[in-house]
């Protein structure tokens, strides 16, 4: 992945290294809810679950049994000096403990598989959502918000299936298991550990709390330090130039100190858990040691009990300490699920009505009448357009940036649909077409010139999948990229990588038209297909978009008049208006917006 | 435990190329980095003193059990018991003790150093000249600073504990179990290497499982990332199915692989236990026949079962914190690699003492050569000679990589030149110190940035004692000010991150108007009004023409148009001056510059 995710915060949340305990934690905002829909997904796999669940408690109570036999080993042969019996007993213990491990060995592999499995459902539900919402989502939802769906919630729900879901539930058990047992060999003793135990949790939950306050201001400060420094990086070179370095060293230092002031507290808040409860197990141990010790010689408590006991009360610290950390990367991972869940709730693009056709071949006459279009409530983006291209006619838009223009361009392959009006093809509302095919009667050819990671051919293919080699070579031939491409070093065959970093801008540019000439279209749509392009070189693609926009209906958004003055007509906006309309001629003898446009460019 | 699966993933996340296996490095070259913790040091050495004292208190404790049950049980003795029982309370309190200051200052000093060492590089990146710069790309100098500044803070924390702590736990221990009975402790020598093989074998096969999952993850990413940016293609082209499809393949693959890997590696548990209790069988197996032959006590026994116990678990620990530590090694190197680096361009002694000023704003190029690399074979700039005198116009013109950019940045020294000399006003300008010759030498660049912060602030940038008016001039002269002024806030508008709230044009103009805010001795515009539009970029000549007079300025430009009014156009081509003189004459005798002319006009004159 080489696009840095942009939100600074979310980055450096998946970059905090330490997951036990010392991380802070978005909570879910309601837990129940994502539990249950992971649930769901889990529960596709309900039969391995229940295997799953069934060797934990085999391996768990292998472990615990291990201990608990003590008790008979010491008071039934050990103190009776009983050999054979101590033979019998070490080889029951070997085939626990083998039985065990294997149990533990299963579903820890186990619940590897289903939370893979899952993962991978809920990652493919995620990109399939994508492909079927609107534009409109993308425009509120920035590339860098999206990814981090994709890496770091979903990472995080990854960690917690893979482990934490598992380590929860042994940890649980265990905390149960040991309690029983321990109540089984000596109620008194246990009381000892009832003691402790509430204090273990006060302990713990008033940590968590502080430390919660603590990382919360913490990540604020983090966050301020991140955004400044991503800023003040990106902006470096400007830094240089207006000799700022100092200032923004100041600044930098300011915030510093305030981010080193709430990390240490929250560092010492969250790192101090762990120990303590490890040494209130100590003192649980010691108390216990001594309490067992009485109990031995006053009320004649059995040595193989003790031992026992004291086993499990030494044991006792790690389940706590593993399910208060693992509680952590539950909750991380909630609130991720919560955020993808989120998406896989967004309303998808309309449904095609019953009735919709599918567009076959088409004149490519296109109409826009009284077209009105908001991207947001209220505030209105296209004002009473009305157009119309006559099958292979050529229209250019021109006007100001932020004028409307590509909003136009958008609303024809219904990519949004419009407030009021109609827009028709060969007579035909486009909402009466299915949107697939629709959309397959157009080809657009955009400013930005993304590639994928594939070959030349394949890039190009993506135009037409079943466009044939020659057919590929030729539209290439036919965009004049076919030279480039054959000087490149496997010629189509040619792996591009890095959105195609290594080619040029005009090269892209070039490579797009000749996808959007093997897809054949009969309408064509141009959004500054040439702007960033320097003038020689775009007269170059120009003969490729002329061969392409013959025979073909063409709208053309067009920085550089010169490109667009041999449209049959030209529409210039101003506003989300149009306000002027012809030839080039004819703007010119208006002497109107056009003919100032115009002039600009050569006075 | 469950760490491990995180820690290998992450690892591999960090340093892809140079992933590790986790035994061959001990970590970090901490030589370096010790002025960082020089504030600090107190912290740094009372730390890891006071995690001695948490485990000898805690590894006795065991110990003193077995005494309980050996001498107070068996010899009836209450009084000893309590005696015991009270010294195992009080080494627990001061465990507490040692353990809470222990924490105290590991969180001083590692947080401390992870501050100092974030301005220490923060510090060096504000030093960086422009070709430091453009070694690394500011995506990665911000994770330096960010994310691996954190992993090295934790490792701190770490090494001031855990590192410490459980080799510790582990000799003190095998010390103890020899002392107990130096027959089973051979139980011990067996264990520990069966362990330590174990995990060995499990995470070196494991590892490049991790590589190969992390290879796949990013090839999913990758697809999702193209998807992304592609999101209108996709649907235009009606690719949804498809791309579902190639997405279902690499997702199949990563959940194979992760699999693999996470499968592996979740078997360091059970093995463990495994290990674990198969010790304690072998204790009770061999200790129980010492116990009926009289040589050992049950005590002792108990305390034998926990020593190995708490030997294995830190062998773990120990494991895992090595781990850690390679994969903050790779951190380590990124940070290193910024703190080593040379900055290239400085201020001379020469310029310090003479501290000139920059006033007239002639430049001159005396055979100027200029390559990014020192041991780049070709030149980006050949032989350029060149005379600007104070208050002429300047353009240059040249297709894309023709490297009118790179001509522009060596006046203000932005990157130093590696044959000739660059003279301003008549003085070389490595003569000049940094501070002055770029305070008068303002540079538009082509990717140029605002910040956070209003209008207002933005534009103090260019003088920070600028009033008002001033500011409100400049962005008058930038034809700014109309648009400010339909903001509901005006100049004290907020700009968000990179001034995302503005357009491009408008962006361009703000930029404009902060460059020109005092007024400079010379004014370089690299392609900075190319989102302007024609009629506003008319303007902005008229305004400058009145009142930057006696200001040097340089045009880059892509529309002829910019640039007609120059008193003198420069062509390049390939680095190379190949043509010089106004516009009328360069259209009667340069024929590439007719070219260009003509591209853009086409047919005008038929007209």
């Amino acid at each position: 992945m080489n696009e840095p995710i942009k939100s600074g915060e979310k980055l450096n949340l998946a970059g905090l290294p330490g997951r036990r305990g010392n991380i802070v934690i978005e909570r879910p905002k309601n837990s129940r809810q994502a539990i249950l829909r992971l649930w769901n997904y889990l529960k596709r796999q309900k039969w391995l679950l229940i295997l799953a669940l069934f060797l934990l408690l085999v391996n768990i109570a292998s472990t615990l049994a291990g201990s608990y036999l003590l008790r008979p080993v010491v008071n039934h042969y050990i103190l009776p000096h009983n050999l054979p019996g101590l033979i019998r007993m070490v080889f029951v213990l070997i085939g626990i403990y083998i039985i065990g491990a294997a149990a533990g060995i299963l579903v820890n592999r186990l619940m590897v598989v289903v939370g893979q499995n899952t993962v991978r459902t809920i990652r493919a539900e995620l990109f399939g959502k994508i492909q079927a919402l609107p534009l409109r989502f993308f425009d509120a939802n920035s590339h860098g918000e999206l990814m981090s769906r994709f890496t770091n919630d979903m990472d995080n729900v990854s960690d917690c299936l893979n482990t934490s879901v598992l380590q929860l539930f042994t940890s649980g058990i265990t905390l149960a298991g040991i309690f029983v047992l321990m109540l089984l060999i000596s109620p008194v003793l246990t009381l000892v550990t009832l003691i402790i135990v509430p204090l273990m949790l006060w302990v713990v939950s008033a940590i968590i709390k502080r430390s919660k306050d603590f990382f919360t201001t913490q990540q604020i400060a983090l966050g301020k330090v991140n955004g400044y420094v991503e800023e003040m990086i990106t902006g470096q070179k400007v830094v240089k130039v207006f000799c700022y370095e100092d200032s923004s060293r100041k600044a930098f230092d300011e915030i510093n100190d305030d981010l080193r002031e709430k990390a240490t507290s929250a560092q010492l808040y969250s790192g101090v858990m762990q120990p303590l409860v490890q040494n209130l197990n100590t003192i649980n141990f010691a108390l216990t040691a001594t309490v067992g010790g009485f109990l031995a010689i006053l009320r004649g408590f059995d040595l193989g009990g003790l031992a026992a006991f004291l086993l499990y009360s030494r044991q006792f610290g790690r389940p706590v300490n593993e399910l208060s950390s693992e509680y952590n990367s539950l909750q991380a991972a909630l609130a991720g699920a919560e955020r993808i869940f989120q998406i896989l709730d967004e309303i998808p693009e309309p449904a095609d009505i019953k009735e919709a056709q599918i567009l076959g071949r088409i004149e490519g006459n296109v109409q826009l009448k009284n077209v009105t279009f908001s991207y947001d409530q209220g505030k209105v983006i296209l004002k009473n357009i009305t157009l119309e291209a006559k099958p292979g006619q050529k229209i250019a838009l021109v006007g100001s940036t932020g004028a409307g223009k590509t909003t136009i361009m958008n609303l024809l392959p219904r990519f949004y649909d419009i407030d009021s009006g109609q827009i028709t093809i060969d007579g035909t509302d486009i909402k009466n077409i299915q949107r697939n095919s629709l959309r397959r009667s157009m080809a657009i050819v955009l400013q930005d010139t993304h590639l994928f990671t594939a070959t030349v051919m394949e890039n190009i293919r993506y135009g037409r999948l079943e466009a044939t080699d020659e057919e590929v070579i030729t539209a290439a031939t036919l965009a004049g990229a076919d030279s480039f491409i054959r000087r490149l070093p496997k010629g189509y065959q040619t792996k591009l990588e890095n959105d195609g970093g290594n080619l040029s801008q005009g090269q892209r540019q070039l490579l797009n038209i000749t996808r959007a000439t093997v897809a054949r279209p009969s309408i064509l749509i141009l959004d500054e297909a040439t702007s960033s392009i320097d003038t020689r070189t775009e007269q170059i693609i120009q003969q490729g978009m002329d061969q392409l926009m013959k025979g073909r209906t063409s709208f053309v958004i067009a920085h550089r008049l010169s490109t667009v003055r041999n449209a049959d007509e030209i529409l210039v906006l101003e506003q989300g208006e149009i306000i002027e309309r012809g030839n080039h001629e004819e703007l010119l003898k208006q002497k109107g917006r056009y003919y100032q446009l115009y002039n600009g460019q050569f006075d | 435990m469950i760490q491990i699966t995180f820690i290998m993933k992450k690892q591999c996340d960090i340093n892809r190329p140079n992933c590790r296996t986790f035994n061959k490095h001990l970590p970090l070259s901490m030589k370096k980095y010790i002025g960082f913790f020089l504030k600090y040091r107190k912290a740094v050495i009372l730390a890891p003193a006071l995690v001695i004292i948490d485990v000898a208190c805690e590894i006795v404790q065991p110990d003193l059990m077995s005494k309980i049950v050996d001498n107070g049980v068996m010899h009836k003795d209450l009084h000893y018991i309590l005696q015991t029982g009270g010294l195992m309370l009080f080494l627990s309190i001061v465990a507490i003790a040692a353990n809470v200051g222990n924490i105290y200052y590991s969180s001083h000093a590692s947080v401390g150093f992870a501050s100092e060492l974030r301005k220490g590089l923060f510090d060096k990146i504000q030093a960086f000249s422009f070709s430091n710069l453009d070694k690394f790309s500011s995506a990665s100098l911000t994770t330096r600073i960010t994310n691996d500044v954190n992993i090295l803070q934790q490792v701190i924390m770490m090494s001031l504990r855990l590192l410490i702590r459980a080799p510790l736990m582990m000799l003190f221990a095998v010390v103890i179990a020899i002392n107990i009975n130096s027959g089973l402790a051979v139980i011990i020598a067996v264990a520990i290497p069966v362990l330590a093989i174990a995990i060995y074998i499990i995470l070196s096969r494991g590892l490049p499982y991790f590589e190969k999952m992390q290879k796949r993850l990013d090839q999913v990413n990758r697809v999702i990332q193209e998807n992304l940016v592609n999101v209108r293609v996709v649907k235009s082209f009606v690719r949804e199915d498809f791309e579902m499809k190639k997405f279902g393949y690499t997702n199949d693959d990563l959940r194979e692989m992760a699999v693999k890997a996470s499968g592996l590696v979740v078997l360091i548990m059970p093995v463990m236990q495994l290990v674990m209790n198969i010790s304690i069988v072998a204790i009770i197996w061999f200790g129980g026949n010492k116990i009926i032959s009289g040589a050992f006590q049950v005590g002792q026994l108990m305390s034998f079962i926990t020593y190995i116990t708490q030997i294995l678990m830190s062998l773990m620990m120990l494991s895992m914190t090595i781990m850690t530590f390679s994969r903050a090694e790779a951190s380590s190197e990124r940070i290193l690699e910024v703190l080593n680096t040379e900055v290239d361009i400085v201020d001379s002694t020469l310029a310090k003492e003479k501290k000139l000023v920059v006033t007239m704003g002639k430049v001159e190029f005396k055979n100027v050569y200029f390559k990014y690399h020192a041991q780049g074979e070709e030149y980006v700039l050949k032989n350029i000679s060149l005379v600007v005198n104070p208050g002429e116009t300047i353009a240059i013109l040249g297709a894309t990589g023709s490297a009118k950019s790179t001509l522009v940045q060596l006046i203000p020294r932005l990157y130093d030149v590696s044959a000739g000399q660059i003279l301003v006003d008549d003085t070389d300008v490595r003569d000049y110190t940094l501070f002055n010759l770029r305070s008068s030498v303002k540079l538009v660049l082509q990717q140029n940035q605002l910040f956070s912060g209003t209008i207002k602030q933005n534009l103090k940038w260019g003088n920070i004692e600028a009033t008002d008016d001033e500011i409100i001039a400049a962005a008058k002269d930038a034809q700014a000010h109309d648009f400010i002024l339909s903001f509901p806030k005006q100049y004290e508008t907020i700009l968000g991150q990179s001034g995302v709230n503005v357009s491009g044009g408008q962006k361009q103009r703000l930029c404009i108007a902060r460059a020109i805010l005092k007024k400079p001795a010379i004014l370089i515009m690299d392609d900075s009004t190319s989102a302007v539009d024609i009629a506003t970029e008319a303007k902005i000549r008229a305004s400058f023409k009145k009142h930057l007079k006696g200001t040097t300025i340089f045009i880059i430009a892509q529309r002829v148009s910019s640039i007609l009014a120059a008193d003198k156009i420069i062509l390049l081509d390939n680095g190379e001056i190949i043509g010089e003189g106004t516009h009328d004459e360069l259209l009667k005798t340069n024929t590439v510059y007719q070219e260009i002319y003509a591209s853009q006009q086409l047919q005008t004159e038929a007209l």
